[in-house]
């Protein structure tokens, strides 16, 4: 850590605890030459930071916050803060008569930006909500230091909280690592087993060092306790990756799987080879950003529920599309499998060069709304993404809801009986032809969903089904043809291998390794891993 | 929509005119063709759609102001669609069936590759507007954009220095060809000679329009917390920009902890993402749409203005880039070129170019070096603003010299020029 942190922090400390004893006496204007660095270059804007930090109030605060916000800027001589259209002088508060455009926005840097969080940390350790006491906690312990153990002691000494009691505590250990007494190094190297954080597995792997003959650490039992210690750390690490990586898994899975689930239902069950299946997902896409379009023009206020409303319109809009395809072409070509591969093939180019002539070939733009944006820290370093956790409970959703229909409702049998026998289907009074439009339908439609997903994480554009046709035929193939849950186990399987093998040997090799798998793997069981048993099984 | 559909019509107004280029050039002597090679669909289209639209804003300025040697500048837009092969396709198209003067082209290196062999053949002249990892000299090809020395490398160095953060551990991470793994080959000798050992270099790859982030995020981070201080140099392409900056922002790896300096990402390519939680990520360049001076001014105020005209979608929020700055600059130096030659013919343009200068968006009046075909460029680093722009956090004081053979790659001392 820099000296020019460690002054900063100490005197941020001396500050909090002059703070403590006034309670807050009534403070006059912050005095300009404080805000003198704010006209040199980012050393002296570093030490002005410094200065306010030490000097404190509601005023200093409001300069740090417009800072951090590039709201803070210089014209002449004067420091003034920008608000939309007025501006108001630093120093006093008061309204300065300079036009916003004439005002020099300060800029943040890193180096800055990294001395403001320190700043804002120290000083919403002692009186910030829990939220804030825990971000400021675990900020401060990343660069603990001797200066900061009298702030962690009063912490501590006020704080209710487990947590950032916990993240105070080993901030404390580590630094009294360091420590001259070793009863104080035992004790800390003890409370650093209760982390998970790696760095601090390498300052306990430090203490194990040898120098010539000399342990780094001279205590026998200090370094059986860093020891100890290091292996719990190791322990929860590597659970939390293994969680990790399982989890990226079970994303990319449930990604492959809801791109593959309407050609499960097309190619599965009605036997269908519909190559056009992407630019169904496609549409679905589309259709999302149209409502996206729609929602910032006409309530911009719901803008972040656009995805939801985008729901039945990504569904209808894939369907339609569907039924247009099955009634113009694929109706005339059932049970002429080498044709209809053709023609779709021929439908995806089309749809492809038309979505390019109606909105345009460059990809389009769809935010994450605020609700899936950000994620939840399982451990250090594992971070489980909001969007992806949505995507894994809507791929669930959609499984549901194809499982009810298809079990539970009047067409799900009708669709069952028309393809387990057409002739016997059509005898006993079901109009298959009306069925068949109707199950496309509900495949495309559910191609719909999965573009809607798609377009939460991956680009949106008129090829963007070309990259997905292959790894949704892989999955269906895979999965045994005909069956729902082959092609469930099927995607997930196969999200978690390619997540591992490219943990393990990286992206490009991983996508080699899995299709050459996949090969393999057909040659042995061309079936699939589900096969169809009994007497369906030849037809 | 309307905008869209107004873009689409111009787009097929365009594309008619070039088809009927023939029966135009009735007045053939009065007219001289330029190609412009950009991949309009595809991966690539994210960032070569708007070098496509400034070449054209560039000409237009030509021809409104007299024209070359008394003769209007007539474009020939052609589209690549990010097909590597259908670049050198559409090339020997522009040179032999177009007969254009120049082509102003590519952006990734791969497609500069697949199209030297034809201008090499054709003697044909390319202007090559992208910043690339240099180990490449042709005498058909002047190189607009950065060499690694006047991009890859200062930032590294900055990246090492305090303000920078000092760092101590770099993760190399890239598209998988041509251009990453050169860079990050010179890279990695750069470190090496500035004591960094090979354990604190990690280097990745992924496949073009790679879309899932999460394991490369995860080992990133990994790395990270393994030690000293760690940041990211990302030589990734095209709209796999995208997910790999959403994937980060989800992530909440945070640039005051693993800053992320992108040597193939600006302002156009920022624009599909949420920048807020980027800001503080870092990127090189040779010019920002955020410098202030007259000249820059001016090119963005010219730019807005051409898109409004234009129809270009969302034409309220377009950007200026260093690719486009280095279009701009390429066309005009041509121009001065031809004028100075008295022809559009390549080897007397090619040898009235060297020497040529130029007053640049960029802020510095820019030279054409008189034996390498690379231009004498600024170095600037900017970190990632919330509303997509940059901040200029560092820069040169002076144009620098490029050196196309790097010097920390075995075997090049020798070879400087043509």
């Amino acid at each position: 850590m820099e000296p020019a942190m460690n002054r900063l922090l100490l005197r941020l400390v001396l500050f909090c605890a002059a703070l403590a004893c006034l309670a807050g006496p009534a403070r006059a204007a912050l005095d300009p030459a404080l805000l003198a660095g704010f006209h040199g270059d980012f050393s002296s804007r570093v030490s002005a930071i410094e200065a306010l930090g030490v000097a404190g109030g509601d005023d200093a605060r409001r300069v740090l916050a417009a800072l951090e916000e590039g709201n803070l800027g210089v014209a002449g001589e004067r420091v003034l803060i920008v608000d939309g259209d007025a501006v108001r002088d630093a120093a006093t508060g008061e309204a300065a008569d300079v036009a916003a455009a004439d005002v020099d926005l300060i800029t943040v840097n890193n180096r800055v930006r990294r001395a403001l969080s320190a700043a804002h940390a120290a000083l919403s350790l002692l009186d910030g909500e829990r939220g804030e006491r825990l971000a400021a906690a675990q900020n401060l312990s990343e660069n603990a230091s001797e200066t900061l153990l009298p702030l962690f002691e009063r912490a501590l000494a006020a704080e209710k909280d487990d947590a950032v009691r916990g993240v105070l505590t080993r901030a404390m250990a580590k630094v009294n690592l360091g420590a001259a007494n070793p009863a104080k190094r035992l004790q800390a190297a003890e409370a650093l087993g209760e982390s998970s954080d790696p760095a601090v597995k390498n300052m306990l792997a430090a203490l194990l060092q040898k120098n010539g003959d000399a342990w780094a650490e001279p205590d026998v039992a200090v370094r059986s306790a860093a020891e100890a210690s290091i292996a719990a750390i190791d322990r929860r690490v590597a659970t939390a990756q293994h969680v990790g990586t399982v989890f990226s898994g079970l994303s990319l899975g449930s990604i492959l799987l809801l791109a593959a689930l309407g050609l499960a239902i097309t190619y599965g069950v009605m036997g269908i080879i519909n190559m056009a299946h992407g630019e169904l997902l496609m549409v679905g896409a589309y259709a999302t950003f149209m409502v996206q379009t729609l929602f910032r023009g006409y309530l911009p206020g719901w803008l972040d529920w656009y995805v939801v409303a985008a729901i039945p319109v990504a569904f209808f809009a894939a369907a339609l599309v569907g039924v247009a395809m099955e009634r113009l072409v694929l109706r005339h070509l059932y049970g002429r499998p080498l044709e209809s591969l053709l023609a779709t093939w021929g439908l995806s180019l089309v749809l492809i060069q038309a979505m390019r002539v109606i909105v345009g070939p460059q990809n389009v733009e769809l935010a994450n709304p605020s609700w899936m944006s950000g994620g939840i820290e399982l451990a250090a370093g594992v971070v489980l993404p909001w969007n992806r956790i949505v995507i894994i409970g809507f791929a669930v959703f959609v499984l549901a809801l194809i499982w009810l229909t298809m079990q539970k409702t009047r067409l799900g049998m009708f669709v069952r009986a028309v393809t387990q026998n057409r002739p016997m289907a059509g005898c006993v009074g079901v109009p298959t032809a009306r069925v068949d439009t109707l199950a496309f339908a509900i495949g495309a439609g559910i191609a719909g969903l999965g573009g809607l997903a798609l377009s939460q994480i991956a680009n949106v554009g008129p090829a963007m089904g070309q990259g997905y046709i292959v790894d949704s035929f892989m999955v269906v193939v895979l999965g045994g043809v005909g069956q729902l849950a082959g092609a469930v186990w099927a995607a997930l399987g196969l999200g978690i291998v390619s997540k591992f093998l490219e943990g393990w040997a990286g992206a490009v090799i991983a996508k080699i390794l899995v299709l050459v798998f996949i090969i393999v793997f057909i040659q042995k069981r061309p079936q699939g891993i589900f096969a169809l048993k009994g007497r369906f099984a030849d037809s | 929509m309307q905008t869209r559909r107004n873009f689409i019509k111009a787009l097929a107004l365009s594309a008619s005119i070039a088809a009927i280029g023939a029966p135009l050039g009735a007045h053939a002597a009065d007219t001289i063709k330029v190609g412009i090679l950009h991949s309009l669909s595809g991966t690539m289209a994210i960032s070569e759609t708007a070098l496509k639209n400034v070449a054209l804003m560039t000409i237009e300025e030509i021809n409104a102001s007299g024209g070359v040697m008394g003769k209007k500048l007539e474009p020939v837009v052609v589209d690549p669609a990010s097909n590597w092969p259908l670049f050198a396709e559409k090339a020997r198209q522009l040179i032999s069936q177009d007969k254009v003067a120049a082509v102003f082209g590519c952006w990734t290196s791969v497609s500069r590759k697949s199209v030297n062999p034809v201008f090499k053949e054709l003697n044909g002249l390319l202007f090559y507007p992208v910043q690339y990892e240099g180990e490449e000299l042709e005498k058909n090809v002047f190189y607009t954009g950065a060499a690694p020395n006047q991009q890859a490398i200062p930032a590294v160095e900055y990246l090492m220095s305090a303000e920078g953060g000092g760092a101590k551990r770099f993760v190399l991470l890239g598209t998988d060809y041509v251009y990453p793994r050169t860079t990050n080959k010179i890279l990695r000798a750069f470190l090496k000679s500035k004591g960094v050992a090979d354990a604190d270099i990690m280097e990745d790859y992924t496949p073009f329009g790679h879309s899932d982030y999460q394991t490369i995020i995860a080992n990133i981070k990994k790395f990270a917390s393994e030690g000293k201080k760690t940041a990211v140099v990302s030589t990734i392409n095209g709209d796999s920009n995208v997910p790999f900056y959403k994937e980060l922002g989800n992530a909440g790896l945070k640039a005051t902890d693993v800053p992320v300096v992108a040597f193939s990402v600006g302002e156009e390519e920022l624009r599909g993402v949420d920048t807020k939680p980027l800001v503080g990520h870092l990127a090189a360049w040779n010019y920002f749409m955020t410098v202030k001076n007259p000249q820059n001014d001016a090119f963005i105020k010219k730019y807005k203005d051409w898109a409004k005209k234009n129809g270009v979608p969302n034409a309220d929020t377009v950007v200026t880039n260093d690719p486009m700055e280095a279009t701009y600059v390429g066309i005009h130096m041509w121009k001065q070129a031809v004028e100075k030659a008295k022809s559009t013919d390549t080897d007397k343009v090619i040898a009235a170019l060297g020497g040529q200068t130029f007053k640049a968006p960029s802020g510095f009046t820019l030279t054409m070096d008189k034996t390498n075909h690379h231009l004498h460029k600024p170095v600037y680093i900017g970190e990632v603003r919330a509303d997509g722009q940059f901040d200029v956090v560092w820069k040169t004081k002076e144009p620098i010299r490029a050196q196309p053979w790097s010097p920390f790659i075995a075997g090049n001392e020798g070879k400087q020029g043509l």
